[in-house]
């Protein structure tokens, strides 16, 4: 582990920036050695911000302007190969066209980190922000982080590199933020200086890579009596993120006292209620949580920041005491159970002799407005359910029907 | 058989060219069959299109003391037929095994 310094206070930069801006200004700082991406809303200032500062010569990084998204995966996976530090930048449409390829990255153990501003997909077609884009991708192989503001969207990004570069690792990793809601907000960001980062990441050092002295091949053939085993090394690898995670964090925070956790808590130690979701519908809950508070309702939240892996274990040590867990999700896994972030806390809770009641609304598809009112709605269906000793399986709020 | 924590991550191969390790001659269902008499390469050392056309080097063509011989490496000829096909003379045919 490299020893990093407490950054004072005088050599951060203060900036307003938007979610994909700060996101840009992490990858520039980080010195990423080649960036292919194709452009797509919400996600474009990211790449349309360091093209300018390619441009203008601020980075060395090489940049491919890729004709579509499944090229840019591929590029960033041959570029990875080599040894370069790698990022991307994608959203919905984008994102399910490098489909095929983000299964390689991650199972060739590519740490290509990609910046994904959550949108909708189509159809009908939509540039606005839900889940349905990352949580179709959750089981690709990738890491995924949801970040809730832009100041988290620029760490997350810095540490996601040495989170997806560890030698015990070796996975690429999914920074995402929320289309629009953060992506183009402007929020107040603190910058570290450019050294700083530069110590704290160090150089790329890859494990196995293409080089023409010490030829190598990469992403063979495995059949029946090989693939199996390649799979049960890629299980293994997601497994150690949680340890690696709190490692990078820890340091992270020594550096600049910032850290976020798997999962954030809020106000749950006495929580009889607790509403779980994550990106920017948290902060949201939080705000409620502060109003019901007030009215001597006992709620909380729990912030999720880790979808992939999935904090389990943390996750049911943080909602067990508590009567009902109600989860706010953006995104509808049509004709399953329930959806993607309420199956895995269900799951996460079923060994437990006693467990919270757990109810799924599903908000905010295709960028519907989520204000504090649905989540106050949500809050009083759940205690409501709770009298009845009975919820629903999922349902929609904020919908006309 | 390996286990996943004895083979190398990936399934990357870190040793370079250990294709030959892999004797593909266990696939082949026809083998090529020369005649010396009309083959042109045994006659006056000419051609040589069964060992530029062979996708697996299985074609030998050896020149000794001005004679001419040939050989099949039947460890890697997958009896694919494409010298067979090549041949302008004729002189090659498949035969079951």
């Amino acid at each position: 582990m490299t020893s990093v310094e407490k950054i004072p206070k005088d050599q951060m930069v203060v900036e307003g920036l938007t979610g994909d801006a700060a996101i840009a200004l992490a990858l520039k700082q980080c010195d990423i050695d080649v960036l292919a991406a194709y452009p797509i809303t919400p996600q474009t200032i990211i790449v349309e911000d360091f093209q300018k500062f390619v441009a203008n010569g601020e980075v060395k990084t090489k940049v491919i302007p890729v004709e579509s998204e499944h090229s840019a995966m591929s590029a960033c996976v041959g570029a990875s190969a080599v040894g370069a530090r790698v990022a991307t930048a994608t959203a919905s449409a984008g994102l399910a066209l490098m489909w095929e390829i983000l299964y390689c990255a991650a199972s060739m153990r590519m740490p290509i980190v990609l910046t994904v501003a959550n949108r909708a997909l189509s159809a009908p077609i939509n540039i606005h922000n839900d889940w349905s884009d990352t949580y179709g991708a959750r089981d690709s192989g990738f890491i995924q982080l949801y970040c809730q503001s832009s100041q988290e969207a620029y760490d997350t990004t810095i540490m996601a590199f040495k989170i997806a570069e560890n030698k015990d690792i070796l996975l690429p990793i999914m920074v995402c933020i929320d289309g629009f809601i953060l992506s183009h907000n402007v929020e107040r960001v603190e910058m570290l200086p450019d050294q700083a980062i530069k110590k704290f990441l160090g150089v790329r050092q890859p494990f196995q890579n293409l080089d023409p002295d010490n030829p190598i091949t990469m992403g063979p053939l495995a059949l029946t009596d090989y693939y199996f085993e390649f799979k049960e090394q890629q299980d293994e690898a997601i497994k150690r993120v949680p340890d690696v995670f709190k490692q990078v964090e820890a340091e992270f925070e020594r550096m600049t006292g910032r850290s976020y956790g798997m999962l954030e808590t809020y106000k749950t130690e006495d929580a009889e209620i607790i509403l779980l979701t994550h990106s920017t519908p948290a902060g949201t809950a939080k705000v409620v949580v502060d109003v019901l508070r007030e009215r001597d309702e006992k709620v909380g939240v729990l912030r999720l920041k880790m979808f992939r892996p999935f904090p389990s274990k943390e996750v049911a040590e943080a909602i067990k005491h508590a009567k009902a867990v109600a989860v706010f999700e953006k995104c509808r896994s049509f004709g399953s159970t329930c959806n993607p972030l309420a199956l895995e806390v269900m799951a996460s809770l079923y060994d437990l002799k006693e467990k919270p009641m757990v109810t799924d609304f599903v908000i905010g598809l295709g960028g519907r407005d989520v204000p504090p009112t649905t989540i106050v709605e949500g809050y009083e269906k759940t205690k409501e359910y709770l009298k009845q000793g009975k919820a629903p399986l999922y349902e929609t709020l904020g919908v006309r029907k | 058989m390996k286990k996943y924590n004895e083979i190398p991550m990936a399934g990357n191969i870190i040793e370079p060219g250990n294709s030959k390790e892999y004797k593909t001659g266990g696939w082949r269902a026809k083998r090529p069959v020369h005649n010396d008499e009309t083959c042109l390469w045994i006659r006056n050392g000419t051609c040589g299109k069964c060992w530029i056309y062979c996708p697996d080097n299985a074609v030998r063509l050896i020149e000794k003391d001005g004679k001419y011989f040939y050989e099949y490496d039947y460890d890697y000829c997958k009896g694919c037929g494409i010298c067979a096909n090549e041949c302008p003379t004729q002189s090659i045919k498949m035969e079951s095994e």
